[in-house]
């Protein structure tokens, strides 16, 4: 068993913040999985090897990886029916999530073997790297590691002496966080307004140009090659038994912290390890007052909870979810009405329109926090508050934006219902003093 | 009508998609970057060139928030003001850069040197409060007095 102190999607990062190039990647042992598999290993193995290491979708869904693999229809191989397609999800725009960044722009030719070892499991002939477009230092990276792996023929015809093909490009989006969800990114890549689509059929039998596609995290693609070339035992054995899931996760948070930042540990460390530990504690003359454990679409936590294990089932023993595992933390001297309102102003203005509670409810919910904030708000806001959050949850909508926006509302107002209460009082935010 | 320049950058984009369609915002980005902002001749360009009518590209134009469909500034700050940021010094970032620039959100500056939009998680949160000034992420800005050299480099 790991003694916990492996970390292989960071361990090899340079010191100086610039991405790992072809030859230092292989110095590490990279593209040695690929090679692997290529060589001794069948489509199906990788994927059975996937599904028995436990790997679960670092998005912040957790769908274990290789059942979502397994949906591909038709068969094994390049050969089957028509094309299939892999994506890599790098639209990282969870507010407080930074974890993919620093791993695209470390380390990008970890991503491309992910990708390329996805390919092979399910067949596919083409992939994509969906990144945001705000993310321009990772585009450099990727696109210099991509021209690396075409020179060396990790990636192209026929790779490294086999009969497996795979090309591969960088697409960079332009903003817009529903390009995050799976059919969103698919319709933009199409070149469409990136609205969800009715589910079923899934990506995997009808995605990309109605073709079967998979669409990975980016964090969730790099830990492949760690399991093909170390084995689904040892990545299972790097969670130190603290989860049921295997692998390390890199956790982050930010807020009034010490030394807010990222970190890869073991997958079920707790929350308090990351705050107390990791991030240092609050910065002299803060307070904690709760955080979200996942970005902003996560339900708040707090002090009585932070010894929960971070990982995706123990979260939700809280009434939360780990979501990124990138922690946001509010502080006694922030206003928590102000921080809800910052956080819905993001959801009212990134929801896509398509669906009427989502496009009607969330400009809704930010009218009343300003109102609130401002000193405006009525008593009975705060159940409508709670109204709008039950309406906005899963089963109302047509994707999961809506949905994410009610989780923090609800967990909101009701852990924080005095402090809206006495911004109703006292008709006025009562963390705004100093301005007057 | 394109230019040259920006047929060719096109061109040389959209080379390796399955389809014209699909090169759509890079083509815009490109035009974006020869003209300042996507005016309504370019995105008629842009359709004609990609074989999609001007209301299938402007749905798409409209949608993103790195793409302008205004005349903006020789160069766009734009601030982060989800979550992360919020909670560690935005307010007084905003106000800070109003205050020197003398304009509020989605205003230009009289000389044309700066635009200033919001924008949503820059994904540097281990360094808010953040902003993004034309295509360069600058974290750490607290206080934001810290903003004075930056603006320094964007004449």
């Amino acid at each position: 068993m790991s003694d916990g102190s492996e970390r292989p999607l960071t361990g090899d990062f340079r010191s100086d913040g610039r991405p790992l190039d072809m030859g230092e990647y292989e110095r590490a042992g990279g593209y040695l999985a690929i090679r692997r598999a290529l060589k001794e290993m069948s489509p199906a193995e990788v994927m059975n090897e996937v599904k028995a290491s436990r790997l679960r979708g670092r998005g912040g869904a957790g769908f274990p990886t290789g059942l979502k693999w397994s949906f591909v229809p038709d068969g094994e191989g390049q050969d089957a029916a028509g094309p299939r397609y892999i994506i890599a999800n790098a639209d990282e725009m969870e507010p407080g999530a930074f974890k993919d960044r620093i791993l695209m722009e470390n380390n990008p030719h970890m991503l491309i073997e992910g990708l390329l070892l996805g390919a092979y499991a399910i067949g596919a002939g083409c992939a994509y790297i969906f990144l945001r477009g705000e993310y321009g230092r990772a585009a450099k990276a990727i696109e210099r590691a991509l021209a690396e792996a075409y020179e060396k023929n990790h990636l192209g015809k026929d790779i490294l002496g086999s009969d497996f093909s795979l090309e591969m490009r960088l697409h960079m989006s332009a903003g817009r966080y529903m390009c995050g969800e799976e059919t969103g990114l698919i319709n933009s890549i199409e070149g469409k307004r990136a609205i969800p689509r009715a589910k079923p059929p899934y990506p995997q039998v009808c995605g990309f140009m109605g073709r079967p596609t998979v669409v990975n995290n980016v964090e969730t693609l790099c830990n492949v090659p760690h399991i093909i070339r170390n084995g689904a035992e040892w990545y299972k054995g790097l969670s130190q038994k603290l989860s049921a899931d295997g692998g390390t996760k890199i956790y982050g948070a930010s807020g009034r912290l010490k030394r807010p930042g990222a970190w890869e540990l073991p997958l079920g460390t707790t929350a308090r390890e990351l705050l107390e530990e990791h991030a240092g504690g609050m910065r002299e003359g803060f307070g904690f007052r709760g955080l979200l454990p996942g970005g902003a679409s996560t339900e708040f936590i707090l002090e009585e909870h932070l010894d929960v294990r971070m990982d995706f089932d123990s979260v939700q023993s809280v009434g939360s979810r780990m979501g990124t595992g990138t922690m946001v933390v509010l502080d006694d001297r922030t206003c928590p009405v102000g921080m809800q309102l910052s956080l819905q102003k993001f959801f009212a203005r990134e929801s896509c329109g398509w669906c009427t509670p989502c496009r009607e409810g969330l400009p809704w919910v930010v009218h009343m926090l300003r109102a609130i904030e401002a000193g405006e708000g009525e008593m009975e806001d705060i159940d409508l508050l709670l109204e709008q959050a039950r309406l906005l949850a899963p089963g109302h909508t047509f994707c999961a934006l809506a949905p994410g926006a009610a989780e923090p509302l609800g967990s909101g107002v009701k852990y924080f219902r005095e402090d809206f209460e006495r911004h109703i009082r006292g008709k006025r935010c009562p963390w705004k003093i100093k301005s007057l | 009508m394109l230019s040259d320049a920006e047929r060719r950058e096109i061109e040389e984009d959209i080379k390796a998609y399955a389809d014209r369609k699909m090169g759509c915002v890079g083509a815009l980005k490109i035009v974006q970057r020869h003209r300042g902002w996507v005016t309504d001749e370019a995105l008629k360009a842009v359709a004609d060139h990609l074989q999609m009518t001007p209301d299938e590209l402007d749905s798409v134009a409209t949608f993103y928030p790195l793409l302008f469909r205004r005349p903006v500034g020789r160069h766009v700050i734009l601030i982060c003001d989800s979550v992360s940021c919020y909670n560690v010094g935005y307010e007084d970032l905003l106000g800070y850069l109003t205050k020197r620039l003398g304009i509020g959100l989605g205003q230009t500056t009289e000389d044309g040197r700066f635009t200033l939009l919001p924008v949503a998680c820059l994904g540097v949160c281990e360094t808010a409060p953040a902003i993004m000034i034309d295509s360069d992420v600058h974290g750490g800005l607290e206080p934001p007095e810290k903003v004075e050299e930056l603006l320094k480099l964007y004449e």
